[in-house]
């Protein structure tokens, strides 16, 4: 992906929409998203909350937020920003709500809300066009009420739900659901998966989405320290080697079209993130655990080597990937921005 | 004002077209569907500026409601029923987030055995919610409590959110006059909404819905939607006078219908009263004593109110068309605690549950109530418990039901 306007870290703004002192985790990889993300962002923000980690951002008195906020409930933000987004649009039409109060209307979900309990509200906001962004912080599990299986968790995973047993020594044997895909299926004008670890990248898709009207959805890939088991300080390390092991693709979709924005030039293996884990410590300790790593690897060299055949998100334009059996993955910046198709949507071409 | 014949769900489309609803988030349900329908196709039309947009269920429906009033605007929706068990949580939701919207619930009872036809299980399983509730006997009251409700929900010293209640078919698709009342009319008692407090459309930041941890704020939080709730009964006969001027209809927290000097009393609610009301002139033909109470105000309770109505009678019988499974009629144990207390609360109070599933009363049900009530035969220990309303010649039709689950159909040559 060139990036058009967050080419340094300088660009990426120094005001502060999260105030300090918040009662999230020390290290929480959410923040981090959030934080980034509303920096992006902006003024005039309201978010509206499903049940989560991040609902105790507002504990009464106070928020960190500078921004407006709204917790409805676990199953229905999508269908709260609905009635958050008409009413201002009421507002604007009869003149009460001049245009620079207008808001920008942000769902803020955990993976829970977002793939199991509120996905129907979710996939018809969608299909109603609805005008709002969605920052689904994806820590891979239900991290608020202590990290139990959800739909997003990965395979080979320990959960409070899925502990390890000698019946059970693998882990979750569920692959993780592929919200993007789904969220895919209905072609938003803007998709894509972000990192905390790749603060540039995540700004500058939130700029991109900005031109957009209509569902502008982001998966924030959200290293849980408590849940994941490591030091807080290692949070972006983690973030870093998701990306770096190809186990979190960084990508875009512009109606449905989908690109890869950050594609490792040599991908880690995998046990480098998975190790640095507790709630994978089982697949290297008493012993390595060789068939659900290779497990977890396989599946990673599986999805590139699809990418790099055109297999996976048809139809893209894949051929500047490099080799076509997918044994370079090594796309420079520049040719992974080729991938994107400039002339796909009219206001994307307007950039 | 016009005069014409509305069904109960036309007169709740035009009570939240006369309340000039600025958002009616959507969503169907028998026999409620007609309302959200009717409002959709004159917002189509271009004849109300309301938006109306369908969700993907009662739950999305009604988040979107919270969401848009939370902005500042007027809302108005409708549901029934299993639709209003699905959106329970958001009940909550809205009243807890102190959001004045309207909600029309078409009475139906609740699965399982899945039926169409009204009882109130499901409107008064949210008793405990915080919403404001009124229970309307006809088309008319529907469209007049809809205004009535935006007043009381909207007052600064109140600020719930309000059921306005009606029987599904029996109100619902029933055709009645109504008098529907002129826009201007309808602005002089229920002016624009303008939101007392800053909502999400304000220029500084606010954040709705945060989470108390402290049990003292939750508890602080709670006694005030109590408070606001009873505030409605000090505020209620200043708007319904004011009512009244502006229309020439005045609608008491309580009906009383032939109660002047009336020995007996017998409670009811809703459209099922209207063939109560039948009954009683029957038996006022007879020379019998005996009136009817209907409750049109069911939340806040008027216990004061009752205790007008109530104290002093030699019996009272309250019809439940409910049931609480192992206790019996919610409403008579409402009523019961509101005349504890009492010296001269009637000396007679009989709990009778009839109208489940939309069952019609049997000739004779009535004259049995008051002969009950004339001739008490039951230790207290029994008048505590509810009667159940059920025939002997329904038995034997459920009997023969019950055959044929069992053996199939009679073949027709035998």
């Amino acid at each position: 992906m060139k990036r058009e306007f967050y080419k340094s870290l300088r660009t990426i703004s120094h005001e502060e929409p999260l105030g300090s002192g918040g009662p999230l985790c020390a290290g929480c990889g959410g923040q981090l998203n959030l934080r980034l993300f509303h920096k992006a962002l902006g003024e005039n923000v309201v978010f509206v909350n499903a049940a989560g980690c991040s609902t105790l951002l507002a504990t009464y008195p106070l928020t960190p937020l500078n921004s407006s906020w709204i917790y409805t409930a676990m199953a229905c933000a999508p269908a709260g920003a609905q009635g958050v987004r008409d009413a201002l649009d009421i507002l604007k039409a009869k003149g009460k709500l001049s245009a620079d109060q207008d808001r920008k209307v942000v769902v803020l979900t955990g993976d829970g809300a977002a793939q199991d309990i509120g996905l129907s509200s979710t996939m018809a906001a969608i299909h109603r066009g609805l005008d709002f962004y969605y920052l689904c912080y994806d820590n891979e599990s239900y991290g608020n009420t202590g990290f139990q299986t959800s739909a997003s968790t990965p395979y080979g995973s320990r959960t409070a739900t899925c502990p390890i047993t000698p019946s059970s020594p693998h882990g979750s044997l569920h692959e993780k659901r592929d919200l993007f895909e789904i969220w895919r299926v209905q072609r938003p004008p803007y998709l894509a998966t972000v990192s905390p670890a790749y603060p540039l990248d995540l700004s500058e898709k939130v700029y991109r989405a900005a031109k957009l009207k209509g569902p502008k959805l982001f998966i924030a890939l959200t290293p849980c320290p408590p849940g994941w088991e490591f030091d807080p300080e290692w949070s972006v390390e983690i973030a870093r080697l998701a990306v770096e092991t190809g186990i979190w693709p960084l990508k875009e979709a512009i109606h449905g079209e989908v690109a890869h924005t950050h594609i490792p030039r040599k991908f880690d293996p995998v046990e480098n993130y998975l190790a640095r884990q507790g709630r994978f410590r089982h697949l290297f300790e008493p012993k390595r655990d060789e068939e659900t790593i290779a497990h977890i690897q396989a599946t990673v060299d599986h999805y590139w080597k699809d990418i790099a055949n055109g297999r996976a998100a048809k139809p893209h334009r894949l051929n500047n990937l490099g080799g076509q059996d997918g044994s370079s993955h090594g796309a420079s910046e520049s040719e992974a921005n080729n991938m994107l198709r400039p002339d796909v949507g009219g206001e994307r071409a307007n950039r | 004002m016009t005069r014409t014949m509305l069904t109960g769900n036309a007169a709740a489309a035009w009570g939240a077209r006369l309340a000039e609803a600025d958002y009616v988030p959507a969503f169907p349900i028998t026999p409620q569907t007609e309302i959200l329908e009717t409002l959709a196709g004159w917002s189509q039309l271009g004849e109300i500026p309301a938006r109306v947009v369908m969700m993907d269920s009662e739950h999305s429906m009604l988040a979107a409601a919270v969401g848009a009033a939370a902005t500042g605007v007027r809302v108005f929706t409708a549901t029934s029923s299993q639709g209003f068990l699905y959106g329970f949580e958001m009940l909550y939701a809205i009243a807890g987030l102190r959001l004045p919207l309207v909600l029309a619930n078409v009475s139906r009872a609740l699965a399982h055995p899945i039926t169409l036809e009204p009882d109130h299980n499901d409107v008064l399983s949210a008793r405990d919610t915080g919403f404001l509730q009124f229970h309307a006997e006809t088309s008319q009251e529907v469209l007049d409590s809809i205004l009535m409700a935006y007043r009381f929900a909207e007052h600064e010293k109140v600020l719930l959110p309000a059921i306005v209640n009606l029987d599904g078919f029996y109100l619902s698709f029933t055709r009645e006059a109504v008098e529907v009342p002129a826009p201007e009319e309808t602005r002089n008692f229920l002016p624009a909404f303008a939101p007392a407090y800053p909502l999400l459309s304000n220029r500084e930041p606010v954040a709705m819905g945060a989470a108390v941890l402290d049990p003292s704020l939750y508890t602080y939080f709670k006694h005030q939607m109590h408070n606001a709730a009873e505030n409605v009964l000090t505020i209620y006969p200043k708007i319904a006078d004011e009512f009244a001027e502006i229309f020439g209809r005045r609608y008491g927290a309580i009906e009383e219908f032939m109660l002047d000097d009336a020995d007996y009393v017998i409670v009811m609610t809703n459209s099922f009263a209207s063939m109560g009301k039948a009954e009683i002139k029957r038996l006022r033909q007879k020379g019998k004593k005996i009136g009817l109470a209907r409750l049109r105000l069911i939340r806040p309770f008027p216990h004061e109110e009752l205790q007008r109505v109530l104290c002093g009678r030699k019996g009272v019988a309250v019809v439940d068309q409910n049931i609480s499974v192992g206790k019996g009629g919610i409403l008579f144990s409402e009523i019961a605690s509101a005349l504890y207390g009492r010296t001269d609360k009637p000396p007679l109070l009989l709990s009778f549950i009839g109208g489940l599933g939309g069952r019609r009363f049997r000739p004779g049900e009535f004259d049995g109530m008051l002969a009950k009530m004339e001739n008490p035969t039951e230790s207290a220990g029994e008048t505590a418990r509810p009667h159940l309303l059920f025939t002997g010649e329904e038995c034997r039709q459920v009997g023969r039901f019950f055959t044929i689950a069992r053996e199939g159909e009679p073949s027709r040559e035998t």
